[in-house]
């Protein structure tokens, strides 16, 4: 591995749609910290249709806050040199709708399904997903490619020395529909072609006049292996090429940065890998916006992203609403509202999405609806963070019996270690119990599984970051971006309510311990923010990792709510009686002391 | 962040505005600079591509897809009309012979020897792109468009369904609280652009529809009525494409909200006259917000489109959320500090007098300003 470059001062900036964040980064002994941000509108579109308007608003801000002096015109001035300049600046970008790409391959569930991880790997929202056999008609299909107006086309299909068919007609709807860029009228649509070898030829023929077609290494080059990062690494190039080039202003942002620019996403999932890798830990990472939610998994070190990209607080709120029905929204609010009004409020978030809860009852709502956007997008997660489908696997008998098949979800929610959230409902929450309780209530965690959040949103600028240095970037994350919530302990299986589940006995550094037990339907907050030991004592049935009435012992961090026992059961059924339930929830949210007691 | 309120809908008695009229791929634009144009005259057209049909040739012969070409009676780029045989296998005896007739007339774009597919494109399409509104033309793009320049009333509202419409306008109720019943739409409205009042329930929606109304302009809808006219739930505000008879402008929101005074006022001096508007609704990155435009100057001079500066104390807003929406008052007092609000959280405030001399404190997020 190289050495990384010495830097004191780092400059780095995520163009957002609405907002472009700068932050400044300086090195202070051995450690890296974030010292100022600065923020302001992001300029891509009308009337100032250059993105380094708002860049340097941003950056100018920074410079006041600092006293730092970081701009001559619209230069950035490098190397740092005492209060002038910095010595590097990166970028992140999803300004414009970010990174919007088609995806194909031959069959839905394999080829199909690998070009959609590759492409969302790579920081793309993926805007349709085209397969032979995935249920359309021919003319359905060209129809639809020509109606999308992508960034660019991942086309894949067949094993290398395979059947060629699919993949050749896949590449004749595509040159039929003859598609067009969302950018620039006058560039050919770029397209890469990561399939069958054999078929190389072919599609050169088929798509060379009409695309700006690029081979690269198959996706699928045998049914048991998938070779994700060559497609990955060429769709990073076009972004920056094609795609970059043509939004307004980007040439001169690529021209400033040091490094080559990303797209946000990319780089929020390039600093999990980082975090999990350092960590050797499982992860899950959520950033739930206004109109998509993504979600990024790191399991055994394979990482997967997905883009939900009509869940979202509000834009995408009102889909919420409709994708997880009326009934979902409810079963988490504790009083009374007519399902008009409700709907009605809702729809109107939707068309004033900047717009905040200014009541109680208000805030309750939207924190339904986050449960419910967290929820469905990690069920979109769980089913394309798979192991590879159609893969021939040798069994034991007792495998057999489990009826295991190929392309399980690599998701397994008792080796997880840590769930991060992100996004302005979880970053921004009154109180920071609020934003543990809607993920533990989404994600339903089991075992010892601490949770944080990303106060500001700094992951995309450390993503970039930690391409130049990652030490620079991870010191960044553990103490400046990411606030420590607590732990969730939760046992997987249910008990019978008010029965005893488990006993704990807390182990704390100082030698003291704290010991209790909690039952079967409950909730227990015990506050701690630094570290300690737990041993838990469940009883038969319920599993905290060692099987199920074993006792079990982990070490456990704490954060700013603490630790929270969970008895609730896995998974959580909330009470079909409306009074019980709410009765329940207005319980758990007392005990950990979720809202103001004035609506409770 | 200079602005924390939402900006707000434009309600202008006069302004200049210009329109881009784009073709969806490069066309023939068949007006010049200068050229006066009205609402419905076709400034640009275009050939949009023919539909596909794939006809799987060597699946129905039952020979290998190599051999396609060789059983085909109509070669690539040649012209075919419906039921012309295409291709045809050659058996020993006549009586076994399969032909397969063309589904379609158009012309054989490609034949495959790998998948044993024939693509026939059906001939292009005619698609002809209207000046949308009355005014002149300021520029044109060659091949691809123009700008429409107008002068006239400016009307934005909050959200839409359905395309672009015209028609005279017309105020069938009393007051801008009122709502629009069904009755109310009579025969005499086919083809006008009615303005209710407060709200308009599924029963009227269905009468806009059924009397054949060019556009209904009302306060506010409920959203149970808007999926039942739709047939299915709007989950992203993208509109415009709809096709449900008339198109449908609310300006302020989903429940029953009285239509602000002065866009009422304003529609009701507009009577009578042609109005070109338009249900497109986006509310993502590139703002799109649902119009009406009436050609025509009120009074004086029309003043240029401009973006307004920050809010200040004096200006007329409408709060958008609870627990006082739809509520329209005066921006009294702009204090600059933190306030925590019932939720906790702690944001900027605004105060504002309502009419009945009672003060609200409100988050500035959650006011519109009105913009006049």
């Amino acid at each position: 591995m190289s050495t990384p470059p010495d830097l004191n001062v780092i400059l780095a900036t995520d163009c957002g749609s609405t907002t472009t964040k700068a932050i400044l980064i300086e090195k202070q002994g051995d450690v890296y910290r974030q010292t100022f941000r600065g923020e302001a509108p992001t300029t891509v579109e009308a009337p100032f249709e250059d993105v380094t308007c708002g860049v340097l608003n941003a950056i100018t801000e920074v410079e006041e806050l600092s006293g730092r002096k970081i701009l001559e015109g619209s230069k950035i001035l490098t190397p740092a040199k005492g209060d002038i300049g910095v010595d590097i600046y990166v970028s992140t970008s999803s300004a414009g709708g970010g990174l919007q790409m088609m995806v194909a391959g031959a069959v839905k569930t394999m080829t199909g399904e690998s070009a959609q991880r590759c492409a969302l790997g790579a920081g793309a929202i993926v805007m349709d997903v085209l397969a032979s056999n995935d249920g359309r008609m021919d003319h359905e299909k060209i129809e639809r490619i020509r109606q999308l107006r992508p960034d660019m086309i991942l086309l894949s299909g067949g094993t290398d020395g395979g059947t060629v068919s699919h993949v050749v007609e896949l590449a004749q709807y595509i040159s039929a529909a003859d598609p067009r860029p969302r950018l620039g009228q006058s560039y050919r649509l770029p397209l890469i072609y990561a399939g069958n070898k054999d078929a190389r030829d072919k599609i050169k023929e088929i798509l060379e006049a009409k695309t700006a077609l690029y081979i690269a290494d198959n996706l699928r080059p045998t049914l048991d292996r998938e070779n994700l990062m060559p497609a990955r690494h060429n769709i990073h190039d076009i972004f920056l090429e094609h795609v970059m080039a043509q939004a307004p202003g980007y040439p001169r942002l690529m021209q400033m940065t040091h490094a080559p620019i990303m797209p946000t996403p990319a780089a929020v999932g390039s600093m999990l890998e980082k975090f999990a890798r350092a960590k050797n830990a499982n992860a899950l990472a959520v950033d739930i916006g206004g109109a998509t939610t993504d979600v990024f998994s790191v399991f055994q070190g394979v990482f997967n992203r997905t883009v939900s990209a009509n869940l979202g607080m509000s834009y995408s709120v009102s889909n919420v609403l409709a994708e997880a029905g009326t009934e979902n929204i409810y079963r988490w609010l504790s009083f009374d509202i007519e399902e008009q009004d409700l709907r009605n409020r809702l729809k109107n978030k939707m068309i004033r999405p900047t717009t905040v809860p200014q009541t109680l009852q208000d805030l309750h709502i939207e924190h339904a609806v986050a449960r419910e956007a967290l929820r469905l997008a990690f069920i979109q997660h769980k089913a394309l963070a798979v192991g590879l489908k159609g893969v021939h696997q040798e069994r034991t008998i007792s495998e057999a019996f489990e009826q295991s098949s190929t392309g399980e979800s690599l998701i397994d929610m008792m080796s997880l270690n840590y769930i991060l959230g992100s996004g302005g409902i979880l970053a921004h929450s009154p109180r920071r119990v609020q934003s543990m309780m809607l993920m533990m209530d989404a994600y339903e965690p089991v075992g010892v599984t601490m949770m944080l959040v990303d106060s500001i949103f700094m992951a995309p600028h450390l993503g970039v970051l930690a391409g130049v240095h990652e030490k620079a970037a991870l010191d960044v994350f553990y103490h400046d971006c990411l606030v420590p919530l607590g732990a969730c302990i939760a046992p997987s299986g249910e008990g019978k309510e008010g029965k005893k589940a488990f006993d704990y006995i807390l182990l704390l550094p100082d030698g003291s311990k704290k010991e209790g037990s909690v039952n079967c339907g409950d909730v227990q907050l015990l506050p701690l923010e630094g570290e300690a030991k737990v041993l838990l004592r469940p009883q038969k049935g319920l599993d905290f990792g060692a099987g199920p009435g074993n006792e079990f012992s982990a070490p456990v961090t704490g954060g700013v709510a603490g630790i929270i026992f969970d008895a609730r059961g896995r998974p959580l059924r909330l009470s079909p009686d409306t009074a019980k339930r709410r009765a329940d929830l207005e319980r758990w949210a007392r005990t950990v002391d979720m809202y103001p007691t004035e609506l409770l | 962040m200079a602005h924390a309120y939402t900006p707000g809908l434009k309600v202008v008695p006069s302004i200049r505005l210009r329109r881009r009229r784009l073709l969806p791929i490069p066309g023939e634009v068949l007006v010049k600079e200068g050229d006066r144009v009205s609402a419905r005259d076709i400034v640009a057209q275009t050939k949009l591509p023919g539909k596909v049909h794939l006809v799987n040739v060597a699946n129905r012969l039952g020979i290998p897809p190599d051999e396609t070409r060789r059983h085909m009676l109509k070669k690539e780029g040649e012209e075919v009309f419906a039921n012309d045989v295409l291709a045809q296998n050659e058996p020993w005896f006549k009586f076994m012979q399969t032909t397969i007739p063309s589904p379609v007339t158009g012309s054989v774009e490609s034949i495959s020897d790998i998948t044993g597919q024939v693509m026939l494109r059906e001939p292009p399409r005619l698609l002809k792109l209207s000046a949308y509104i009355d005014g002149r033309v300021v520029e044109v793009m060659r091949g691809s468009g123009v700008v429409v320049e107008s002068e006239g009333s400016f009307i934005q509202g909050i959200f839409g369904v359905g395309g672009e419409a015209h028609g005279p306008i017309t105020v069938v109720v009393e007051s801008p609280g009122q709502e629009l019943l069904p009755e109310l739409l009579t025969e005499s409205v086919r083809g006008q652009v009615v303005v209710g009042g407060a709200h308009a329930s599924w029963e009227t929606l269905q009468k806009a529809k059924a009397v054949g109304a060019s556009g209904i302009v009302v306060g506010g809808i409920n959203d149970k009525d808007l999926r039942q006219l739709l047939g299915y739930d709007i989950g992203v505000a993208v509109t415009g494409q709809e096709t449900i008879g008339f198109t449908l402008i609310v300006t302020e929101g989903f429940g029953s909200i009285t239509m602000a005074e002065h866009t009422f006022d304003l529609l009701k001096r507009r009577q009578g006259h042609q109005a070109s508007i338009s249900g497109a609704t986006q509310i993502r990155a590139g703002v799109l917000r649902p119009e009406i435009i009436v050609p025509g100057v009120l009074e004086g001079k029309a003043s240029d489109a401009t973006e307004r500066g920050a809010i200040q104390v004096g200006d007329p807003v409408r709060v958008i959320r609870e627990p006082h929406f739809g509520v329209i008052g005066k921006v009294s007092a702009l204090p600059s500090e933190l306030t925590k609000i019932a939720t906790e959280s702690k944001v900027r405030i605004m105060e504002v007098s309502l009419g009945t001399g009672e003060r609200i404190v409100v988050p500035r997020a959650n006011v519109e300003l009105l913009e006049r």
